[in-house]
């Protein structure tokens, strides 16, 4: 498309780039990694920030009931809280750039480990409702646009808004009701490593995965349809029908070739989504996984653990969003 | 004397745009006279609910539905009606409350960071940038760690983290809006910024807030009924429909039927909001197609 890279000429040589084409491509991914740093150095700010939530004085709050004074010495050491606050900030961002997120105020465990144990559980569950996400919402979408205003479409998009309003926690405990203790198919709770056995970890991950994947099936089909609308009444598709082409030629060679790029994005936001919902759905499914361990220690004010967890999923999304934003550059050539 | 200029008598009457949208829209009609019920229910809780929320009655324990206790009674006999009943005012409390705080850091974040602009602009964007990336109920329950366990608290901290969603919209709307030529002429006459954000910006950028409000407050009832049933929003005696359903969990093999009535209330509610806002988008933009 010789437009739009005059345009992308254009804009570079604003920001005093000369080299054009095979060079844009790869400013562009640089600018990219450039812009996320400041997002990921204000998350690590935000994490930190949170203790600054907590009422009182920090130290004697965290230590819990009946501590001693040597421990509440011991957890102001461990957060300098004796020390300004952006000494604070950066001692804390120095250890985490090494890869010390601390230890666990309870267990003594170092947070870290306990992310390491932890995340394959929730990656797994995570990524199988990815799967089924994708697998059933992407049909679904597809058949809702191409037949955009019948019945069916209306089917489609009352089951979908269904699947947004439904508490997946909710619909997990009916998974778990139905196959698990009526028709006794699959077990009800816990979780087994993948490395350790892939059948088993895959029967237990199962439930949880359809009972996160309803939020995303309606998702993917909701983005999927409107998008797949929008190109199917534009001006280049009705050109597409003037020329005589048929519909369905349409919808499979030029519908969906627009579509797939916007797909990038329906995945990336719904990583982060399912990420989330995640985190509810291994309580009920007692999985150990990283939702398990945040809400067992903002119960228990376990607070480097609360922080470790927070910083390990944002910058998952972060490192996601970025290789999104690469990928979608690099596949689509409209975009600079 | 723009505001008089502005209201032309060609605009149909506020009551009659609102009867003939409730005639066309049977979706959003419906969604709106369920919340009005439910809103209704909850304000009278004291005097609907035929028992008390925390009274125990030791002969009901895990009672199937009967005349008495009309949805049966939970593990300690309490009437999982008025429960159910007491419960959506809890639950629609934290909802309003979580969605109060995330309007008000929200749209005045949203509106300086899109009329200043500027380094305002671009701070406060790579703020709301890097809030957003975070997974939302994660980052609400470590700020319940941090503030403490609760509803209020808990509420709180999902409205924080729904504020930077309202500012990213407000800042777009603002961008657009304050070039605007009222705007400029605002200006000229020796208005303030905080008069002319009042008067002029605030209340052309509400419409997509209104309609944003809206959703969040299903998004708010889901997170509701999330920390509540993790244990990290409203504490026992208390009932929401969230802690309703960790108890019914916990008792599902003896009782499997009690997970159908708040699990059912919350699936509704939500769907309520999110149909009402849906037809809010539609009513208030007539050049945007259901989405």
């Amino acid at each position: 498309m010789p437009r739009s890279r005059r345009q992308d000429a254009r804009r570079f040589q604003q920001f005093g780039h000369t080299e054009l084409s095979i060079s844009t491509k790869s400013n562009v991914i640089a600018r990219r990694l450039i812009q996320a740093v400041p997002v990921i150095v204000l998350a690590t700010f935000i994490v930190f920030a949170l203790l600054k939530l907590v009422p009182g004085d920090v130290a004697v709050t965290l230590a819990g009931d009946n501590a001693s004074d040597a421990r509440i010495a011991e957890i102001r050491h461990l957060y300098g809280l004796d020390r300004p606050f952006f000494v604070q900030y950066g001692a804390w961002l120095w250890k985490a750039a090494h890869g010390d997120l601390s230890t666990s105020l309870i267990s003594n465990e170092a947070v870290l480990s306990s992310i390491a144990r932890c995340f394959p559980h929730t990656l797994l569950i995570v990524m199988l409702a990815m799967v089924i996400s994708l697998v059933i919402g992407i049909p679904l979408g597809v058949a809702a646009a191409s037949r955009e205003g019948s019945w069916l479409d209306d089917a489609i998009m009352t089951v979908s808004s269904l699947g947004v309003a439904v508490p997946n926690f909710w619909l997990g405990m009916l998974l778990v009701a139905l196959f698990a203790l009526d028709l006794n198919w699959l077990p009800a709770t816990g979780a087994v490593p993948l490395k350790e056995n892939v059948r088993g970890a895959l029967s237990h991950a199962i439930l949880p995965a359809c009972a996160l994947a309803a939020g995303g099936v309606a998702e993917v089909t909701r983005q999927l349809r409107s998008s797949l609308v929008e190109i199917l009444s534009s001006q280049q598709v009705r050109t597409l029908h003037a020329k005589g082409l048929s519909p369905s030629a349409i919808l499979w060679r030029h519908g969906l070739k627009n579509v797939s790029v916007n797909l990038l994005t329906v995945i990336s936001l719904l990583f982060n989504r399912l990420l989330a919902a995640t985190v509810v759905v291994e309580a009920v499914f007692a999985i150990p996984g990283m939702g398990s361990l945040i809400v067992n220690a903002a119960i228990h004010r376990d607070f480097p653990v609360v922080q470790g967890v927070v910083f390990a999923m944002v910058l998952v999304v972060v490192v996601l969003n970025l290789v999104t934003d690469i990928l979608y550059n690099v596949l689509d050539p409209r975009i600079a | 004397m723009v505001d008089l200029a502005l209201t032309s008598d060609r605009r149909p009457s506020a009551f009659g745009g609102f009867a003939r949208w409730f005639r066309t829209d049977l979706r959003g009609a419906l969604s709106l006279s369920f919340l009005v019920v439910l809103v209704a229910v909850s304000a009278m809780a004291p005097w609907i609910a035929p028992h008390p929320p925390t009274a125990q009655d030791l002969n009901a324990m895990m009672a199937p539905m009967s005349s008495e206790h009309w949805l049966g009674a939970d593990d300690l006999g309490r009437d999982t009606l008025s429960r159910l009943i007491y419960g959506g005012m809890a639950s629609l409390y934290a909802s309003f409350l979580a969605v109060t705080v995330a309007i008000l850091i929200g749209v005045p974040v949203g509106l300086f960071a899109g009329y200043l602009g500027g380094w305002v602009d671009d701070i406060v964007s790579r703020v709301i940038d890097s809030f957003l990336s975070f997974p939302a109920i994660v980052l609400a329950i470590a700020v319940t760690g941090a503030l403490g366990i609760g509803l209020t608290n808990g509420m709180i901290s999902v409205g924080i983290v729904f504020a930077p969603q309202l500012a990213r919209l407000v800042r777009a709307r603002t961008l657009v809006v304050r070039n605007e030529l009222y705007v400029d002429s605002a200006r000229c006459f020796g208005a303030s910024t905080g008069r002319i954000l009042w008067r002029h910006v605030l209340p052309n950028t509400i419409q997509p807030v209104i309609v944003q409000v809206t959703l969040l407050l299903a998004g708010a009832l889901l997170a509701e009924a999330s920390l509540s049933f993790l244990g990290l929003g409203i504490q026992p005696p208390n009932a929401s429909w969230g802690s309703m359903l960790a108890r019914a969990y916990q008792n599902m093999e003896i009782a499997p039927e009690q997970m159908y009535p708040p699990g059912l209330a919350i699936l509704f509610t939500a769907l309520a909001f999110n149909t009402f806002g849906e037809s809010l988008r539609v009513a208030l933009d007539p050049t945007m197609k259901r989405l």
